[in-house]
């Protein structure tokens, strides 16, 4: 192999090319990144980084003075692929041919229908978007956000440390009930009520108010939520659609074996983009966390170099971390997969517990809200002996 | 020379953190090896005395860079500078730390209780 071009120029990208590196490959190396910025962290954007406790410096992914010994093409987006012939097409008119691809094109964030181009409304997945929401609320008062996942309830969060009134308006039970589940969501919801934010569960909007700047939010039943910023956080899509004349497999991701092995040969696919064959779900499946992407990278790297030899071992469950206020919330393995789910050391009450989530009596998930210490050994427990879900 | 512990409460596969300026993590492999480190992760405030042992490294509880108890350096972000490292020594039955002369490098946001 002597040119390998990863498309996409965050954690999974950086980490691919990184491990391509670690694992003997000394041909030229392509890194084609569609926002200008050098690869940056993103999950401090909806907390330390919103809050202005952390920098633009401090985001770097890059170690000091690392040589990677690539060639990156920064505030280029790839616009097409003949997967056949691992031609890409890039926005600047050129192409790139290459002997290997690593698309780590990630995903985006999934917009309110009629709110494009409305002011004072946002979305949150990159650093300018992280800027501008920063601007943003550090002039208004009400702030309404739109979904209870993990953007939604850490924006929610970090606005109500920078002083903001929040409403945190949610369609279902409780923010965070779709990672958690809707048993341990419950005092994460009672957290964020005692720290001042208005919850609206079980609630739908209608639409986002306002001219060419917002001024509120509609709700489904008439009622009017008065709002100077508007954080809509109701997921994100996979970057695909750059593909869809690809000749490769495309399903909810780039489809991919558990080896990150897309349907072309020389091709792989990894982080937020990629939907990997997971053995023990019987599916393909999207990890959005970005654990996932950094365990996947070293395993898609081996999978190029070896041209998919190479197996890969079974993956370990995901794990995820939050911070909301001064809380970490950790957790590991599939909620869903549960039967039932008790907690076994401290008190919801009182913001520090630890719950286990069983199948058949067997543990399947681990929640930690701020019990660090007891959360690395069961983590270490279900990862060393893995969940075997239904 | 910082006394940690006695030998006999440190066993094999653990550590404890001493609360001194900058906390000291010490830790006891599996192997018998004994290392301290700076107990700060060097991303963020997290305590890595509470981290994942391995071998000789050990893995942040929260966000799984892994530092070298013997070197200090660390195998891939959020992390991206190494820990410090410090000399520890057992005499009668005793764990004791010599601290290293080296400036710490803490996360961002995380000072000495002296500058805080």
């Amino acid at each position: 192999m002597r040119t390998v071009c990863v498309v996409g120029a965050s954690l999974a990208g950086l980490l691919t090319a990184r491990a391509l590196r670690a694992q003997g490959y000394a041909g030229r190396l392509v890194v084609i990144g569609e926002e200008r910025h050098r690869p940056y962290d993103r999950p401090p954007l909806s907390k330390d980084f919103l809050r202005g406790a952390l920098g633009e410096a401090d985001l770097a992914l890059e170690g000091e003075g690392e040589q990677l010994e690539a060639e990156w093409r920064l505030g280029v987006a790839a616009t097409g692929l003949d997967a056949a012939a691992r031609r890409i097409e890039l926005s600047d008119g050129g192409t790139l041919t290459a002997d290997g691809v690593v698309i780590a094109t990630g995903a985006a964030a999934r917009r309110l229908p009629g709110t494009e181009g409305m002011a004072g409304v946002h979305t949150l997945r990159t650093l300018d978007d992280a800027r501008a929401l920063r601007a943003d609320l550090l002039r208004a008062r009400r702030l309404v956000v739109i979904g209870g996942g993990f953007v939604g309830a850490e924006v929610a969060a970090t606005a109500r440390e920078l002083g903001l009134d929040v409403t945190l308006v949610e369609a279902g039970q409780a923010p965070m009930a779709a990672a958690l589940g809707p048993d341990m969501a419950a005092p994460i919801a009672a957290l964020h009520e005692r720290r001042g934010v208005r919850l609206l569960c079980g609630t739908q909007v209608a639409e986002v108010t306002g001219g060419d700047r917002v001024d509120g939010v509609r709700l489904a039943d008439g009622t009017l939520l008065p709002a100077d910023v508007v954080v809509v956080g109701i997921g994100a899509t996979p970057t695909i659609a750059w593909l869809a004349e690809s000749g490769l497999d495309l399903g909810d991701g780039v489809l991919c074996d558990e080896g990150g092995a897309t349907s072309a040969p020389g091709i792989v696919a990894v982080g937020d983009c990629a939907a990997w064959y997971d053995p023990a779900l019987g599916r393909h499946h999207r990890v959005e966390h970005w654990t996932g992407a950094r365990m996947r990278a070293v395993v898609a790297a081996r999978t190029l170099l070896s041209g998919g030899i190479e197996r890969p071992e079974p993956p370990r469950p995901a794990y995820f971390w939050s911070d909301q206020y001064d809380v970490k919330i950790q957790f590991i393995g599939h909620p869903h997969e549960a039967d039932s789910v008790s907690v076994e050391a401290g008190d919801p009450a009182e913001g520090s517990f630890l719950a286990v989530y069983r199948r058949e009596g067997l543990p399947v998930a681990v929640l930690g809200v701020n019990q660090v210490r007891l959360f690395t050994r069961w983590r270490r427990q279900l990862e060393t002996a893995p969940v075997q879900a239904g | 020379m910082i006394p940690a512990c006695p030998l006999a409460s440190l066993p094999r596969g653990e550590a404890i953190r001493l609360d001194v300026d900058p906390p000291i993590a010490v830790f006891h492999t599996e192997d018998g090896e004994f290392f301290a480190i700076d107990d700060t992760c060097t991303h963020q405030d997290a305590s890595l005395a509470d981290g994942w042992l391995e071998g000789c490294e050990v893995e942040c509880p929260l966000h799984a860079s892994r530092f070298d108890l013997r070197t200090g350096e660390v195998d891939a972000p959020p992390a991206k500078r190494p820990v410090r490292t410090h000399q520890v020594v057992v005499e009668d039955d005793v764990v004791y730390v010599v601290p290293s002369e080296a400036p710490p490098n803490l996360p961002p946001g995380v000072a000495l209780k002296g500058q805080a």
